[in-house]
């Protein structure tokens, strides 16, 4: 019995195929391949092997990586219990919950940029509202450059990432609390549960799944957050904000290195591609663990 | 009843709420108020909030300041439309076959396109920047439209798809049984059908192009004509001598569309985003 192959359903594919084919899957594999080069503004490119690989490891790009994954888990830790107690908060049976929600949103659905010129002028040392408040409550006695020294930068940087990130967390989080019945919080009040106690054994338990898939998502998208820290500091003062990322980008764009900068950038792929194991892997346990 | 609270509650969660949206909304605030103050006063020590000569002035000094601002805001509005509009393109049929046919591959397919979630704009930049060269399209629209989109469409087509999966087959088959072609009947019968969710995935794609537009208008666009608002208003920010005034005037008038067809939409967009952020 042989089966005709339909081809329509590839038919249907074929504009997605080619415009993600021609942005993303190309584009990696080329990466791939610079990586292996010494290409740069030359016409002529060589294969150098791992050269690249080498070079980069063996210089300053390993405390690169280290600032970026302290960078990143400063941030996404901030970003889950910042969007775990607004969600808490907001899932709160109190008039005016509605409003509250959907102020909440603005800071993920505007452009990044904009948000951090907005952060830019928060962040000014001299004229700036949080120098200018800390001063005015006596918690500093002069101006506080935030984005002129190398560990104030590098928090600034991750608390205005958090501004981005929260939103998403928080709203998201809501949802899935919103997803829970009623009936089980009425069951544990029969039974003479107080509210905190109905948080912490029925809310919490139940969103642990949704806060694990939220957190991998957002480690990702911290992980490659470049327009931030490039808008506030273009990744200094003195490489103090100089992710992964912003390196690449620096090596790439600005030092004409395509190679060395392609191997930064697939040291960058395989990172993500451990946070999609893990995400896919906790996925499936997920799914596996609501099957039983 | 259960969802009484005790007044003490209540004053404990609107005290948590008031702290958490000040976190979230104290910048527009002090951007919104800055705006109106005159740069003279914004630059005095001590800081102030407010002052007592408030206006509207940044608002219109800020068209000469920045001359091409109306032109950023337009190219921003045209670059998310295009997007939008060649998204849905690529996302309309392929959410289609994933949500209508079995066929070889079809999982290991969808999982790529959502894999592309994983991967940003700039790690890929170095060849994106000679794919762009090569194809003589540096400087144009083109070089921030297309690579935008390839962002938006992983999101489109499992947000339609799951749209889609609900749409009773009957329909379909009656059309296919009138004879109607099978292209015919997307058109035809599953389009109309499927207009809201397609109106959502629309209003998401938007959104998130309007909001991208950075990284790639910085890297493959030098004319300042065809600037977005992110890069044409980044020139300003970067000087040593900013008029603060008049950016966070230029910022938050760049950003009420936005704001405004959120405040319309906001259903559809909060569902649209985090059904976007499931993808399981």
């Amino acid at each position: 019995m042989k089966k005709n192959i339909d081809l329509f359903p590839y038919m249907l594919l074929l504009p997605a195929l080619f415009i993600t084919l021609l942005i993303v899957a190309w584009p990696l594999a080329e990466t791939v391949r610079l990586s292996l080069t010494d290409a740069s503004l030359k016409p002529e490119e060589n294969y150098i092997g791992f050269a690249n690989y080498e070079k980069i490891l063996s210089r300053r790009f390993p405390e690169v990586i280290g600032r970026t994954f302290l960078w990143m888990t400063l941030a996404v830790t901030l970003k889950l219990l910042i969007g775990l107690l607004g969600a808490l908060l907001l899932n709160a049976a109190v008039p005016g919950r509605t409003l509250f929600r959907i102020l909440t949103m603005p800071p993920w659905i505007i452009p990044i940029a904009i948000g951090m010129f907005i952060w830019g002028w928060l962040y000014n040392g001299q004229f700036g509202m949080i120098s200018g408040l800390l001063q005015r409550i006596g918690l500093s006695d002069g101006p506080i450059e935030f984005l002129a020294t190398k560990n104030a930068a590098f928090l600034s940087t991750v608390i205005a990432d958090v501004w981005i990130g929260v939103p998403m967390v928080a709203v998201y989080l809501l949802a899935s609390m919103q997803s829970i019945s009623n009936e089980m919080y009425e069951a544990a009040w029969v039974d003479g549960a107080g509210r905190l106690y109905r948080i912490r054994r029925i809310t919490l338990p139940l969103i642990i799944k949704p806060l694990i898939t939220i957190g991998i998502l957002s480690a990702i998208w911290t992980f490659n957050a470049f327009d931030a820290i490039w808008i506030l500091t273009e990744g200094g003062p003195r490489n103090g904000t100089t992710t992964m990322i912003i390196d690449t980008y620096k090596t790439a764009i600005d030092r004409f290195r395509y190679g060395e900068g392609a191997a930064r950038a697939v040291l960058i792929v395989l990172i993500m591609m451990g946070f999609s194991t893990a995400y896919y892997l906790v996925l499936r346990k997920i799914r596996k663990s609501e099957l039983m | 009843m259960i969802n009484r609270y005790k007044w003490w509650e209540y004053i404990a969660i609107y005290a948590g709420i008031a702290l958490f949206l000040s976190f979230i909304l104290a910048p527009f605030v002090e951007a919104f108020v800055v705006s109106l103050r005159p740069l003279d006063s914004v630059f005095s020590i001590p800081y102030r909030f407010i002052s007592e000569d408030m206006s509207f002035e940044a608002y219109f000094s800020m068209w000469e300041s920045v001359p091409l601002l109306w032109l950023y805001i337009f190219n921003s509005f045209f670059i998310a439309s295009s997007v939008t509009l060649l998204s849905l393109v690529a996302i309309i049929p392929a959410a289609y076959a994933f949500a209508r046919f079995e066929f070889k591959g079809d999982n290991i397919i969808l999982g790529s396109f959502l894999a592309i979630n994983m991967v940003s704009g700039a790690v890929l930049i170095i060849p994106l920047y000679r794919v762009m060269m090569q194809l003589g399209v540096l400087n144009t629209y083109l070089a921030m439209i297309v690579p935008g989109t390839a962002f938006v469409i992983p999101t489109g087509i499992w947000l339609l798809r799951s749209y889609m999966m609900r749409i009773p087959r009957e329909l379909e088959e009656a059309a296919w049984v009138d004879g109607a072609s099978r292209l015919y009947t997307l058109r035809r019968v599953i389009l109309p059908i499927a207009m809201p969710g397609i109106i959502v995935v629309s209003i998401t794609s938007f959104i998130t192009a309007y909001a991208q537009q950075f990284l790639f208008a910085l890297t493959f666009n030098r004319k300042i004509e065809l600037n977005p608002l992110p890069t044409g208003l980044y020139q300003y920010f970067g000087r040593n001598e900013v008029i603060w005034t008049e950016l966070m005037a230029a910022s938050l008038i760049g950003i009420l569309p936005v704001i405004i067809l959120y405040l319309l939409l906001q259903r559809y967009i909060i569902a649209g985003l985090t059904a976007g952020a499931i993808k399981q």
